[in-house]
């Protein structure tokens, strides 16, 4: 997989939202989808540069509760998928 | 007295029905925007001279045009010029809730912030400078508290003033500088359109154009310098665009927030607690089925008395008008037909508020988004989103309900598919059809063969389901992006109002479909002049003769074509018709005996017409509900032809196959 984006911090390999365990944070770096469900996500406050919380996954696994700017949204993994993010250390 | 027009704005579950009622009070229209089935809402007041006509648009998270809602209130705004937008914005999440006003900001109408919910974020430790805010965003903010009527003059005052100011700068988001070089060479091309330039805010079309918006792309395409437009964004990246423009408007935000906010230690939280039980891996999908499982059974359970009063409160009329009104065929027009018609209405009506009063408090303390959260997978996986799960729950109950609460689901595909599917879903007036039909002909079986028609009914919901998704409304489930609002106490006075103005909407809209439906259906039955009601004389009658050919090859006779012709009024409907036809009335012992003496009939074509009745046209109040939620008699009719097809095709293949199951045709 290439690089998606220079701005990405050195440290931490870049990975997908979905990837990302309960309990855990990271920051977005890209965001790969297009059309009505990127206007959606960015709306929503998923932009590069935003600290994103996995809260939980839902009882059947799919989908999973975040935490962004300040509120919790969820999202199936599908999309979360779509999502570049940094792992941020603690 | 001059009238202002003041649209309310907002996001989702930022307390703006409330605010609405609030100040409208029951001094409210609720209607449907032309063309798309998004609820309008629009209240009157008097205040200080000024005629005040308050629109209540579409909650919103952003005014892309990505869904119906959005593009019905970015359109009102563009299009309908209110006089001022007064955005509702939660003080308790202020980062997400300014992005919006960023964008409405952009449209160049005057704003007016009310700060809601100020005591949660008072209560939470957060003070909020208003007076700071105002003076950065250059946009009035008042204080309000929905729930309580607090800070409603203060809006009204603050909304008039903006509304008489003359238009003042617009105040937008500076973007990086070169979106902002791209802007200033759109301005200028567009500028040469003066009919565009008219009508909208140029610098916003530049910014909608240089995000690759459909919308505005279309308002261009006409136009003399779309060739200009087209060679300019040709050189640029929408989707690179649009990041960085959400990004800016983020940045703005972000440093807004710091000058305005001092956030107070997070203590405990409420809302998290709650959902670490309700959420919870091994706890969540029982505590979910609990709660849909009082819900129905308070709809229908604490309705029942009710339903009981009316029907005792609709036999007694009846009794009445047939022992006062001379002449028979008007006793029988006004007690068979009119109070038969519009008692079928009536009889719905205490499940309906019982139904939209525990919707709408699951609705606002924010459990339903929980429900979705939780059903998710499950419906995914059949083609639904999760919210589908509660309108399919409440169809075994009765359809009218149920496809009513399709309202909850926001992608117009998803909610048209739940709403066309929810009529298979057997209600509770089949099942006098079924315990006459599996009594008489299955004996001990009749159970199984009433869980199996239950069955069938779900799987003719889920094929159909998986079957438009394919065909008519082409498209996957739309992603699934939900809020999880904290949760709420909602007050009583806001769910009964609401719970009120749907209910009071959907007597009077399916009453009249409804009455002229019944009162087709008794003409039928009681002309030409003289016959017995509903006799093999009448041209209900004749029309069963004439139908006898369609249904023939399912094994149904004429008596049975009258009688599934009456069960378009209601399904229980069915076995009353019978009852008349068999000259056994409605006692089921007799008819039982009756039916069985009929060489006609066997237990394949009983099991055929189980399913008939199953499948095809639910009854009137469900195509009135269908052609009401939908907005058109398009899928009203489709609703109706395709039930009947299928109903054709399965009972005719249930009819040929069960003799090899069941022995002897």
């Amino acid at each position: 997989m290439e690089p998606s984006d220079q701005n990405a911090p050195l440290r931490g390999a870049v990975t997908t939202l979905d990837c990302i365990g309960p309990a855990c944070r990271c920051r977005i770096v890209g965001i790969r989808a297009s059309g009505a469900l990127r206007k959606r996500l960015l709306a929503m406050g998923m932009v590069p540069g935003a600290d994103v919380e996995a809260v939980r996954a839902a009882p059947l696994g799919d989908p999973v509760e975040y935490r962004v700017k300040g509120y919790a949204l969820s999202l199936r993994r599908a999309e979360a998928g779509q999502i570049e993010v940094v792992p941020e250390e603690e | 007295m001059t009238g202002i027009r003041v649209a309310l704005a907002g996001n989702p579950n930022v307390g703006k029905t409330t605010l609405f009622n609030a100040l409208t009070g029951s001094r409210q229209h609720v209607g449907n925007w032309p063309g798309v089935t998004v609820e309008k809402k629009t209240g009157r007041i008097n205040r200080s001279g000024h005629a005040i006509e308050v629109i209540d648009l579409p909650g919103t998270y952003s005014l892309t045009a990505c869904s119906a809602d959005e593009v019905v209130a970015r359109d009102y705004i563009l299009e309908e010029r209110p006089d001022v937008v007064v955005q509702v914005v939660d003080a308790t999440n202020l980062e997400r809730n300014l992005y919006l006003t960023t964008q409405i900001a952009e449209l160049g109408v005057p704003v007016v912030i009310a700060l809601n919910m100020a005591d949660a974020a008072e209560a939470g430790g957060c003070a909020i400078d208003r007076e700071r805010l105002s003076a950065l965003l250059a946009i009035p903010v008042v204080r309000t508290v929905g729930i309580r009527g607090e800070g409603l003059d203060d809006l009204l005052d603050a909304a008039v003033r903006e509304a008489e100011t003359p238009p003042h700068h617009e105040h937008t988001v500076g973007y990086r500088n070169d979106v902002e070089a791209m802007i200033a060479s759109l301005v200028g091309v567009l500028e040469a359109d003066k009919d565009l330039a008219e009508r909208y805010p140029l610098r916003w079309l530049a910014a909608r154009l240089l995000e690759g918006d459909e919308n505005a792309l279309a308002k261009v395409r006409e136009s003399p310098v779309s060739p200009r437009v087209q060679a300019l964004l040709s050189t640029i990246d929408p989707d690179e665009c649009e990041a960085a423009m959400a990004d800016r408007r983020y940045d703005v935000i972000a440093a807004v927030l710091p000058q305005v906010r001092t956030a107070g230690a997070r203590g405990m939280n409420v809302s998290e607690m709650v959902d670490r039980v309700v959420t919870d891996r091994y706890l969540g999908i029982p505590i979910f089925l609990a709660l849909m499982w009082g819900t129905f059974e308070l709809t229908f359970a604490v309705a029942a008395p009710f339903v009981a009063l009316i029907e005792a409160g609709l036999a007694r009329l009846s009794a009445a008008v047939a022992g006062s009104i001379g002449p028979a065929w008007l006793a029988s027009l006004v007690g068979d037909g009119i109070i038969g018609g519009v008692g079928s209405v009536l009889v719905f009506v205490p499940n309906i508020f019982i139904l939209f009063l525990i919707l709408s408090f699951l609705e606002d303390t924010g459990y339903l988004a929980r429900a979705a959260f939780i059903m998710d997978r499950l419906m995914y996986a059949i083609g639904l989103p999760g919210k589908a799960f509660i309108p399919m729950l409440i169809g075994f109950g009765c359809n009218v309900p149920g496809i009513m609460a399709a309202r909850t689901i926001e992608g117009e595909r998803d909610r048209l598919i739940t709403i066309l599917v929810n009529p298979f879903i057997s209600c509770s007036a089949r099942l006098p059809v079924y315990i006459l039909f599996a009594g008489a002909f299955f004996g001990a079986a009749a159970g199984v063969v009433v869980f199996l028609l239950y069955v069938l009914g779900i799987a003719a919901a889920i094929g159909s389901a998986k079957l438009f998704r394919h065909t008519i409304l082409p498209g996957e489930s739309s992603p699934f992006i939900m809020e999880m609002p904290p949760y709420r106490l909602p007050t009583a006075g806001t769910s009964l109002l609401h719970t009120w103005s749907r209910g009071v909407m959907y007597v009077r809209k399916a009453g009249t479909i409804i009455l002229a439906g019944a009162l087709v259906l008794w003409c039928l039955a009681s002309f030409p002049f003289g016959v017995e009601y509903g006799s093999s004389a009448s041209l209900a009658g004749a029309l069963g003769h004439l139908l006898e050919p369609l249904v023939a090859p399912l094994g149904f006779d004429w008596k049975i074509a009258v009688a599934l012709l009456f069960g378009f009024v209601a399904k229980e409907v069915v076995v009353g018709s019978l009852g008349v036809l068999y000259g056994a009335g409605e006692e089921g012992d007799a008819l039982s005996t009756a039916f069985l003496a009929d060489p006609g009939l066997s237990a394949a074509t009983a099991l055929a017409l189980m399913v008939f009745v199953l499948l095809y046209t639910p009854c009137l109040a469900t195509i009135a509900t269908i052609r009401k939620e939908t907005g058109s008699w398009k899928w009203a009719g489709f609703s109706v032809a395709y039930g009947l097809v299928l109903a054709w095709l399965l009972a005719l293949i249930v009819g040929r196959i069960a003799p090899s199951f069941i022995g002897g045709a």
